[in-house]
């Protein structure tokens, strides 16, 4: 279980309040509106952002003060999750050692993970070659090799079109479900909730409530939620 | 609570930049400690001072006023060869000072192309050393850099104004009025200041055509006061001078460039209908080719007289050639050690007190850290054998600067957009260098790397200081041959040099921009 007891976190001059919790193996969106402080929730259980008070743990582990490389969890940000100067491959392998030291099974597993997203031969492709989906695919055969409990995701694929982004959560979906990872993604688009989340963290009013049942949160909308979605 | 996480430590950073400072903190300290300032500015060293300030105004204003036509006509102008006119402009700054001064006598010295010309018609020769030959060579070397200052000036001029005009029918002197000339007045202050501080630490070029009591400058006094009288006191005195000068002309430099950016493109295409007449067409084809011929004749002048003797030098010179090679190598391995903590701190926002030890290089002179250095050694050992380290070193200092000018921005670039994402992946420290920064830095890399080796491969300063006749790097040995009247030979010597200094600038910068991906 990830717990976060009566944290305050701090971003700039903003203030955002958690005291949540979410199940293992839980696949849950973090909703609100722009400017609500998803992206500071994310990124203080992500490490990017200090807590002021209050602690984070995962699995009875306290992870508040833990460097962001060392925590249980992997994160694919809105941009630039690729090193654009390596290849495919290296890119993946990092997610394996982060020196760069790869045995043959390492890059058995890199191979491995590549087939799973569907990059099959394309190894020693820069970034810079592949479409905008194939990239995501790469970042997420990095997270494959990872093998972290928690995925974090801030929004990797708003940049795709409709097709291709619901493509990517089903993918997303496949893999937490081989993996048992437990998904905490942030959504602007409440059918991305809809289609992968069974639950919904509201983030509104400088506050990240604890998670409620998707369906019924954006069938009977609060407030906030409600002006948010129109 | 921990800080907001760092890809890498900012520690080694400070404390390289920590030495820096007191390297040069303790060469000042160490002038201003044995400057006998009760004994109070001699006639001579008034006279030095005058020529100094003296020369430096003549330079910035012969440098601007000449720079801004041959601008406007690179800026107006598209024709075959531009692209590498300008890229020719940059060329100077890593140009050694001793090999365009050769260039230089052998266009307009007593036996040089203009004096056999003149000669014809049964004119005079034309004299070089003296006051004019100090600011000719000070133009030669700033009128380029005024003139890609300038040209920016002009190309950050709104394409929409040209059009606007164009549709009014502003022409010629009416453009320059209303469009040109606030653009002007709002550079060239800058510009001047800039060329004015240069000049005034010009030490080479008064070394080589300059001297005498009426064309001494402080840094030459300084030079004399050591090699001639041995007069430490006096070479602090004269040290204390110069800083005082350089700090208030740097000062005014950055005060009037407040906010202008340096070295952006300078092949923004901006479309111009003016200048069409035919008197305005030729006037600038004339303006730039005389500037591309007062720029490039010398160099040709000095690559013929050279030529011959190339094949021939005799063997002091190739071992002064080593020894140069193996300054500027160490010179640059040094630069590197200082610049690339420093880059990695300053890009992580722990700038500050980081980027002030970048720029005190430009504060302080070479010759003075490097009398600075003298008096520190002496106590200690003889300052003599340690000509070679202290030049090296010297020079890395005086490169650091601009080195940061170019590693840093960069380096922002790459911290910001993937440093979380190495953070992420637990790449901290030294596997984030390896992978990430130094690969994504590789230009920037190999072109710092390349101003450090060509500018300590052609550095005509602290060595005159620290060197006896056993010791000395290609451009001393030139000066060397110049003072022996050997003037082929030294033309010989001097093409090695400019072989050696633009080869290791383009070996460098070159190695860098290999296989690197966008």
């Amino acid at each position: 279980m990830l717990k976060l007891e009566d944290c305050i976190i701090h971003n700039g001059t903003f203030e955002l309040s958690a005291d949540l919790s979410v199940a293992e193996h839980a696949r849950v969106a973090v909703i609100g509106p722009s400017g609500a402080g998803k992206s500071t929730l994310i990124e203080a259980i992500a490490g990017f952002l200090p807590v002021a008070t209050g602690q984070i743990t995962w699995k009875g582990t306290d992870i508040t003060d833990t460097p962001p490389g060392s925590r249980p969890l992997t994160m694919l940000f809105q941009e630039d999750n690729l090193f654009p100067h390596l290849s495919v491959a290296q890119n993946v392998g990092l997610g394996i050692s982060p020196k760069l030291r790869l045995s043959s099974e390492d890059q058995g597993a890199i191979k491995q993970a590549l087939d799973r997203v569907g990059l099959s031969g394309m190894n020693t492709r820069k970034p810079s070659q592949l479409s905008g989906g194939q990239r995501s695919r790469a970042a997420l055969a990095r997270v494959l090799v990872q093998r972290r409990d928690l995925l974090l995701l801030d929004e990797p694929f708003a940049a795709l079109g409709p097709a291709l982004r619901a493509e990517m959560l089903d993918l997303v979906q496949e893999l937490c479900e081989e993996t048992g990872a437990t998904l905490l993604m942030i959504s602007h688009a409440p059918e991305d909730a809809r289609r992968i989340a069974g639950e919904c963290i509201l983030v509104a009013d400088g506050e990240a409530q604890p998670p409620r049942e998707t369906m019924a949160l954006l069938d009977n909308p609060p407030r906030a939620l409600r002006d948010y979605l129109g | 609570m921990a800080d907001r996480a760092q890809p890498v430590s900012a520690t080694p950073g400070k404390i390289v930049a920590a030495l820096v400072a007191t390297v040069i903190f303790g060469a000042l300290v160490a002038v201003a400690l044995r400057a006998e300032a009760g004994r109070g500015l001699g006639a001579p060293d008034w006279a030095a001072l005058r020529f100094t300030v003296l020369q430096a105004t003549l330079s910035a204003f012969f440098s601007v006023t000449l720079a801004i036509p041959l601008a406007r006509a690179l800026a107006r102008r598209r024709f075959q060869g531009r692209r590498v006119l300008i890229a020719l402009l940059g060329a100077p700054f890593i140009l050694p000072v001793i090999v365009a001064v050769l260039g230089l006598i052998a266009v307009f010295g007593r036996a040089g192309w203009v004096s056999g010309i003149l000669g014809l018609v049964g004119l005079p020769p034309v004299q070089i050393y003296g006051l004019h030959g100090v600011v000719l060579a000070h133009v030669f070397f700033n009128l380029p850099l005024a003139t890609r200052l300038i040209l920016q000036g002009w190309q950050e001029i709104p394409g929409e104004r040209f059009r606007l005009a164009a549709q009014l029918g502003v022409d010629g002197w009416a453009m320059f009025r209303f469009i040109e000339v606030p653009m002007l007045m709002r550079v060239v202050p800058s510009i001047l200041a800039v060329i004015f501080a240069i000049c005034l630490t010009s030490f080479a070029v008064a070394l080589t055509l300059g001297g005498g009591p009426k064309a001494t400058t402080i840094e030459l006094a300084i030079y004399q006061a050591f090699r001639f009288d041995f007069d430490l006191g006096r070479a602090a005195m004269l040290s204390g001078v110069q800083l005082a000068l350089t700090i208030v002309a740097g000062a005014l430099a950055l005060w009037l460039a407040k906010g202008d950016g340096f070295g952006t493109g300078l092949d923004r295409h901006v479309r111009r209908w003016d200048g069409q007449a035919a008197l305005a067409r030729y006037g600038d084809g004339t303006v730039t080719v005389l500037a591309a011929g007062f720029l490039l004749l010398p160099m040709l002048a000095m690559a013929l007289n050279g030529l011959p003797t190339i094949l021939d030098l005799p063997s002091q010179v190739f071992s002064a050639a080593l020894t140069s090679i193996v300054v500027a190598s160490i010179s640059t391995l040094l630069l590197l050690t200082m610049a690339l903590p420093m880059t990695a701190a300053i890009a992580q926002g722990r700038g500050g007190a980081l980027e002030l030890a970048g720029i005190l290089g430009l504060a302080a002179s070479p010759l003075v850290i490097g009398t600075g250095l003298f008096i520190l050694i002496r106590p200690w050992g003889n300052p003599l054998a340690w000509a070679l380290p202290v030049t090296a070193l010297v020079n890395a200092i005086t490169v650091l600067p601009f080195a940061l000018r170019v590693l840093v921005p960069r380096a922002r670039d790459v911290v910001a957009r993937q440093g979380r994402l190495a953070l992420s992946l637990d790449m901290q420290g030294w596997p984030f260098l390896r992978h990430v920064l130094l690969p994504r830095l590789k230009p920037q890399i190999g072109f710092a790397a390349g101003l450090a080796a060509a500018l300590s491969m052609g550095d005509l300063g602290v060595i005159t200081l620290f060197a006896d006749a056993d010791v000395a790097t290609l451009p001393l040995q030139v000066y060397r041959l110049m003072g022996a009247y050997r003037m082929d030979t030294a033309a010989g010597a001097a093409l090695l040099l400019l072989i050696l200094s633009f080869g290791a600038f383009w070996l460098l910068d070159r190695g860098g921009r290999a296989h690197a991906e966008a």
